[in-house]
């Protein structure tokens, strides 16, 4: 069995009397990719928000690589390794393409207080930056200005900026959602490259991506986890079938 | 523009600024060389509002708190019958960065309308406190005793202090080029762009703004020190809060996050302040929706109109 990247336990989140997150426990192995699936409203989205650090949790803990890292900020989480993208794309718009992911570089590449250089023409940021842009097939939009992206390939620029931490740990907020059935198979393709290097928790309510890709499935219903299992298990699962499947059905 | 371009368009810029006090002198209008250097210290000012406004997104509405503190520095030393340059200018910019630390680093905590609200309030208080000290002249203000004595110039002579003053600017200007393209600048302007994504790559904003707003508050008040050898008396409306909003007028109508745009911003709005109470004692009707009009039609400002890019 190997070994535990991340556990949570019991984390809970209200927000006034709704409770987002009711008692969630989660273990996340080391090189596996673990998908989290629910419907509308599970909260999936603020689950990930609290393991990023940005959703401050009410109860709860979480260990990241045998570290409490409950009471850590999300600029702290990043640097120990943790990375997010975001269902709603959030890039810097007036930015270049290229200059997106040499940020997300240069955050990780010690302070930042540096007045003199011109950050733009620092090869340790452009390489870098330019590969993981190559590996998306985002190299010929290097000078585009971000904003001017078409909607897939800003959701390609968001993985870009995750990798560019180079995380143990990525969190993907529906790294598909609105994307076209073309992308979202070249989507997939390029996540499955990733699978077995990095550890992976998918959020994602695109079931050929979740079933093509999850090592496991854990289902979030009403902010509590009520299943984990191997994909096979979780589509036998009658609990799940009756909570999720049989509502919405596999895409 | 192209870079070629653009060195061309800086050259005669400078050449022009350059060739004022020769002409002023030629045509015997040293009331000229006032106005552009009067203008030029307000640039300096603007440059550094700039920098956290324009490239940090940090609406600062009290900025003119530096232009106070460089002008009392200069003043309450030669009161004190001390007129040692050095020693004046740098306590001008100490004190302003000392300031600004105190102030950025309780109102950067806040965003937003609290963030412009905040620092109006300490920059009111500072005002108050200097209409309320007697000793220096109370809300009337004290003639400088002298000008300040520095190595080698004497600011005495109009042409030398406006050299002075446009070396000041031309190296305020270089040095900022320098700070928004480096890494430390990449950062305050990706915080300004998306906060929560700047979080989520692992920075944490707070002390890079910081440090830019005590940069800011520090060039500003070297501009104070500037003015009040200019104007030769100190008043607190140095640091009146229409001086703030003045300068931030300077940054916005010039054009944000435009390393040239204040320069612009600063003549534009002096010049036309100048040319319209020539005109009428209510210039300031005029002047109102003029910035209005600019505001609404001049997103990027003028900057944006000979279309700089944003570096």
């Amino acid at each position: 069995m190997t070994s535990s990247i991340l556990e949570v336990r019991g984390l809970t989140k209200s927000f006034g009397a709704l409770r987002a997150s009711d008692g969630i426990d989660l273990e996340v192995r080391e090189g596996e990719t673990h998908a989290v699936i629910g419907p509308n409203g599970a909260g999936k989205t603020t689950l990930i928000g609290q393991l990023a650090g940005e959703i401050r949790s009410d109860r709860g803990e979480v260990r990241f690589a045998g570290e409490d890292i409950t009471a850590l900020p999300a600029p702290a989480r990043s640097r120990k390794g943790l990375a997010r993208s975001f269902q709603i794309t959030s890039i810097y718009p007036d930015f270049s393409t290229l200059e997106n992911v040499m940020l997300a570089v240069q955050a990780h590449a010690g302070h930042s207080f540096r007045f003199w250089r011109a950050a733009r023409e620092q090869t340790a940021l452009r390489a870098p930056a330019r590969a993981i842009l190559e590996e998306l097939g985002l190299g010929g939009r290097a000078g585009v200005q971000a904003s001017n992206l078409a909607h897939g390939e800003q959701r390609r620029l968001e993985i870009a900026m995750a990798l560019a931490v180079r995380p143990r740990l990525m969190l993907l907020d529906e790294p598909v959602a609105g994307m076209g059935a073309e992308e979202t198979r070249r989507m997939i393709a390029f996540l499955s490259t990733l699978k077995g290097g990095k550890t992976i928790i998918l959020v994602e309510h695109d079931m050929d991506a979740v079933f093509s890709l999850a090592d496991r499935v854990s289902v979030l219903v009403y902010g509590r986890i009520i299943a984990t299992g191997t994909p096979q298990e979780i589509r036998a699962n009658p609990e799940v079938r009756r909570a999720y499947l049989g509502e919405e059905g596999p895409a | 523009m192209s870079p070629r371009n653009r060195a061309i368009v800086l050259g005669l810029g400078l050449l022009l600024l350059a060739a004022v006090p020769p002409f002023a002198s030629l045509f015997n209008q040293p009331f000229y060389l006032d106005l552009v250097r009067r203008i030029m210290i307000f640039a300096i000012a603007a440059a550094s509002l700039n920098l956290i406004l324009g490239y940090g997104g940090m609406v600062s509405f009290g900025h003119a708190a530096y232009l106070g503190i460089g002008g009392y520095a200069v003043g309450v030393l030669a009161h004190y019958g001390v007129y040692d340059g050095l020693l004046q200018w740098a306590l001008a910019i100490g004190t302003s960065a000392l300031v600004a630390l105190v102030i950025g680093a309780v109102s950067i905590r806040t965003s937003g309308v609290y963030f412009i609200m905040i620092t109006l309030a300490f920059t009111q208080m500072l005002y108050y406190l200097g209409i309320s000290i007697e000793e220096f002249g109370g809300d009337d203000g004290m003639r400088l005793a002298a000008k300040s004595r520095l190595p080698g110039i004497d600011l005495n002579d109009a042409s030398a202090f406006y050299y002075l003053v446009l070396a000041a600017l031309v190296l305020v200007l270089f040095f900022g080029h320098r700070l928004v393209n480096s890494r430390f600048g990449m950062v305050i302007r990706a915080a300004k762009s998306n906060e929560t994504r700047t979080r989520a790559i692992g920075v944490s904003p707070y002390l890079y703004r910081l440090a830019a707003f005590v940069i800011a508050g520090a060039v500003c008040g070297l501009a104070g020190a500037l003015l009040v050898n200019h104007t030769a008396y100190l008043t607190p409306e140095f640091m009146n809060w229409t001086r703030s909003g003045e300068l931030m007028f300077m940054v916005i109508l010039g054009g944000m996050g435009s390393v040239a745009g204040p320069v612009l911003g600063a003549f534009a709005l002096l010049v036309l302040e100048d040319l319209l109470s020539g005109w009428t004692q209510h210039w300031q009707i005029i002047l109102g929706p003029l910035l209005v009009l600019s505001v609404v039609f001049f997103r990027r400002g003028l900057a944006g109109l000979i279309r700089e890019k944003n570096d």
